[in-house]
């Protein structure tokens, strides 16, 4: 019970930025004016990087795409939306009239200007005058802007990021953040750079390179805008799991390890409390903004409090970082563990999603011909998917009629135990295929098999080839 | 005919639908909820094998045309089954989803949704095989049995001649399934595919008399009888001939056809099975002050489905269980009284008339819906073709009779099942009567 008695703090200071919580908006049409940030503020949000100022720009129309799933909508979302096309002395007066507002939030300033020392200048000088608690470097947009020599026509090339930080470093009281593009090779490298140049933090990560769709009766790609297309900057849930490798190898290295802004698919506190866990000081937010309006933060809130109350976190740096180290290369993985599928009889409601699975796209470990009790070890009797679907469409089937066929046709359906697939644990390799297609919650576990072998790694094993010990 | 497709819009008004065709985002919700199992027990389940995930799939993914033939190919008939099949007893009762304790993928609402796509375009039956086979059959009565039939010996190039004393084809489908199911329109529409595939009917002609089965015998190869069941039960109690007595089928033939569009006053149905509650339920929509169903048992003995029951409490008709009808009274205006006897269940499962317990009812109209004779007539004259207990006995995976030239299947084999049991006889039928007429081709 004492484990609900204090409430955790959620304020965060990140490389010397103060905010309430965690959560920031990202820098992106939900930051696009002081009104919508200020509403923003109000429903809970800790923090905003105001949307990209530099030289005012034309935007498209349309601008946005998105990717639907299984009925859901913008599973993946695109734009090839540009920085503000606000003037920049509006911009940085309403910024001045927030800040003198919300005193608490954590307002930074993204920029984004033509790459000279004097326009870097000028706009730091601009951007902190107004009272920006912190600069966001925007090394990433993808489109538009790189054609102009800026976004991630800089974020590309190591050099000029290292360059240009150093310029804003000359120049900036406050501190500055470089927000890192995924659209490059290794994004350890601009990493390197920006830390090179002195930046105090970096954020990862931007929009990724992407088409997201084709019109299939207009043959149209999305967005179309007056019969042409262009590549758009990707976003939403389905970048998640890129954005969390890409900020693990950032964290992992001792060379660009700076404070780090998480970004990229987060849409919930369980995303946050994940980018969180790699390391990122703070997370933004944006695509689920965009979808769902500014009151998702209330959930995001108080979801992590409670899961910080259960877990005994009483603040963020508690818990931070705390999963980096149980990443690690591929070979320092342990190669004599060993787990097989468990199949919960009482779970399982028969659908065979386990067994196509297993036959199609792994071992061949899963069968279904069986009819009664747990079976172990290796069994001859292996009928094939194509068999058992012939014997099922080659029976007679009739309607069940009361009046014809007494009580038999009242009878409910369970799962028949011969519709329970079994797993032949001497086959299993353990791959977890099986664990992941079941639609039931628990019903497949992977269970560990002692090997009684000690821990080994490939780079063990292969130095053991090489002094001839064993392979 | 054409004019019987112009339905009548007071009918159409009173029979909206029982389960709405789904919106075209709605269907792809659906159809993403689908587990695609393996082996699914919904195929299992039905009678004519459809590859339920399969279709249903192609319906998430927009492939609406394909979905549809996949559902052709297993059943011809697979737009009436979508709307006429007890889905709760059969795919929709075996779906997995239950044993999720969620509700089962909506199926039948699914397959309408890809069968009615494919009317709107146009779509037609493809045929299995580019030969024309010289052999002919013929099927009596023109059900889903008949039709299934007719449809899988067509596509394999045979030549196929349909016999019906009715002057619309469809048997039970056109003239016997609740309007709020299956609109008459809809049935004739659906065997419009089995004529473009050059289906012969011969309508409006009754087989019956050895002298017409001799004749058929020598026109045709094979012979396929899909005559389903005949007359149905007579009460047997006084008044009974009375104008006003109506059973169930005539009934619901008769507002599917136009001849009724009204009901007035109160309404008796006697017997407690699926057409019952349909005859009940039109009555009800139709306009009747009051319908009560009349059974001699209790609620655990009918034979309806337990979904066709809830629907008739919904509609407003009332039950009256123990009870059992005596005789119809009447005057010159028409009728006016039913006398009725309470009865009980002996613990031996016995019925047993109550003592001095006779009530009357106020009624204007009965309606008997106490089951279907078999059509003994027609039956006994199909040379030896083996009966029993009034239904011909058939190789259950060939329908094959004990006259290798006679092959039978739907309700004169069963006994009266549902239209989706038929097409599946008529299918089976169908393939073997080709394999037997390729053998003896060679």
């Amino acid at each position: 019970m004492s484990k609900y008695s204090v409430k955790p703090n959620l304020s965060v200071n990140f490389a010397g930025i103060e905010s309430p919580n965690p959560f920031w908006l990202a820098s992106a049409p939900p930051t696009n004016t002081g009104e919508q940030i200020m509403r923003a503020f109000d429903a809970g949000w800790g923090g905003a990087v105001w949307k990209t100022m530099g030289a005012q720009v034309t935007n498209t129309s349309s601008r946005y795409s998105s990717i639907n799933w299984n009925g859901r909508r913008m599973m993946g979302f695109s734009n090839i939306e540009l920085i503000s096309d606000r003037p920049l002395e509006v911009n940085l007066r309403e910024l001045a009239e927030v800040k003198k507002r919300y005193p608490k939030q954590a307002l930074i300033a993204s920029l984004m200007i033509e790459s000279t020392r004097e326009a870097w200048h000028n706009v730091v000088q601009q951007a902190e005058d107004a009272g920006a608690d912190g600069l966001e470097l925007n090394f990433g947009c993808p489109h538009g802007m790189s054609e102009r020599g800026m976004g991630s026509a800089v974020g590309q090339v190591p050099e000029y990021a290292e360059m240009i930080t150093a310029w804003v470093k000359e120049k900036a009281r406050t501190p500055v953040i470089v927000k890192l593009t995924p659209n490059i090779t290794d994004i350890r490298e601009v990493a390197r750079a920006a830390k090179r140049g002195g930046a105090d933090a970096l954020a990862a990560i931007n929009t990724i390179n992407s088409i997201t769709s084709i019109d299939l009766d207009t043959l149209m790609p999305q967005p179309n805008v007056d019969g042409r297309s262009s590549h758009g900057g990707y976003s939403g849930p389905a970048v998640k799991p890129i954005a969390l490798n890409m900020v693990q190898q950032v964290m992992s290295d001792p060379e660009a390890m700076l404070p780090i802004s998480g970004i990229g698919g987060i849409a919930t506190w369980r995303d946050a409390a994940e980018f969180i866990l790699l390391g990122s000081g703070s997370v933004q937010v944006c695509t689920a903004v965009m979808q769902q309006g500014y009151r998702i933060v209330e959930d995001m809130i108080d979801g992590l409090e409670n899961w910080m109350c259960e877990k005994g976190f009483q603040s963020i740096e508690d818990f931070r970082g705390l999963s980096l180290p149980k990443v690690t290369e591929w070979k320092d993985l342990n190669l004599n563990y060993k787990v097989v599928a468990h199949i919960d009889e009482a779970k399982c409601i028969g659908c065979g999603l386990c067994y196509t699975a297993c036959w199609d796209g792994a071992h061949q470990c899963i069968h279904v011909d069986r009819v009664s009790g747990q079976i172990d070890g290796p069994i001859e009797l292996h009928a094939k998917p194509v068999e058992v679907e012939a014997a099922s469409r080659s029976s007679i089937t009739v309607t069940p009629i009361p009046k014809l066929d007494g009580e038999k046709a009242r009878q409910g359906y369970t799962t028949p135990l011969a519709r329970v697939p079994r797993v032949d644990e001497t086959e299993c390799v353990g791959c977890n295929l099986c664990s992941l297609v079941c639609p039931v919650d628990a019903c497949i576990t992977m269970v560990e098999v002692k090997t009684h072998l000690p821990a080994e790694t490939w780079e063990e094993r292969s130095a053991a080839c090489l002094t001839g010990e064993s392979c | 005919m054409q004019e019987l497709l112009q339905q009548k819009p007071e009918i159409a008004e009173r029979f909206g639908d029982l389960h709405p065709p789904f919106a075209a985002q709605a269907a792809v919700v659906e159809s993403n909820r689908c587990l695609n199992c393996f082996d699914a027990p919904c195929t299992s389940a039905c009678p004519t094998h459809i590859d339920v995930p399969k279709f249903i799939k192609k319906i998430a993914s927009g492939n609406l045309h394909s979905a549809a033939l996949g559902i052709l190919d297993a059943n011809v008939l697979g737009a009436s089954c979508a709307r006429v099949c007890p889905v709760e007893v059969l795919c929709e009762g075996a779906c997995v989803m239950h044993g999720f304790n969620e509700q089962p993928i909506e199926i039948g609402r699914l397959q309408r949704f890809a069968m009615d796509h494919f009317h709107a375009q146009g779509g037609r039956l493809p045929r299995k095989s580019d030969e024309k086979r010289p052999e002919k059959i013929a099927c009596i009565g023109a059900g889903p049995a008949s039709l299934a039939a007719a449809a899988e010996l067509r596509q394999q190039g045979f030549q196929v001649t349909i016999f019906d004393k009715r002057s619309l084809p469809g048997g039970l489908n056109t003239y016997g399934i609740a309007e709020y199911k299956l609109p008459l329109t809809d049935s004739l529409r659906e065997i419009e595919l089995i004529k473009d595939l050059g289906v012969q009917f011969r309508l409006g002609v009754e087989i019956c008399g050895e002298n017409s089965l001799a004749e058929l015998e020598a026109e045709f190869d094979v012979i396929f009888i899909g005559a389903g069941l005949g007359a149905m039960h007579r009460l047997a109690i006084p008044g009974e001939s009375h104008s006003g007595v109506i059973d169930a089928l005539q009934f619901i033939e008769d507002y599917k056809t136009g001849k009724t569009t009204q009901i007035a006053g109160d309404v008796i149905v006697v017997g407690a099975g699926n057409t019952a509650i349909d005859a009940a339920n039109a009555a009800k929509r139709l306009g009747a002050r009051s319908v009560s169903i009349l059974y001699r048992r209790t609620r655990e003995h009918i034979s309806a489905f337990d979904f066709e029951y809830r629907q008739a409490l919904q509609e407003g008709v009332r039950f009256l269980w123990l009870t059992q009808l005596m005789a119809i009274h009447s005057s010159a205006i028409g009728i006016t009284s039913v006398e009725c006897l309470c009865t009980e269940i002996d613990s031996d499962g016995s019925l047993k008339p109550i003592d001095d317990s006779t009530f009357h009812l106020e009624c204007n109209l009965v309606i008997p819906a106490i089951g279907q004779s078999p059509l003994l007539e027609l039956l006994t004259q199909c040379r030896d073709v083996q009966l029993e207990q009034g239904r011909v006995v058939v190789d259950r995976a060939t329908g094959q009779t004990s006259n290798p030239k006679y092959f039978a299947g739907g309700d004169c084999v069963n006994g009266g099942r549902e239209v989706v049991d038929a097409v599946a006889d008529g299918k089976r039928a169908g393939i073997a009567i080709a394999r037997l007429l390729e053998v003896a081709y060679v």
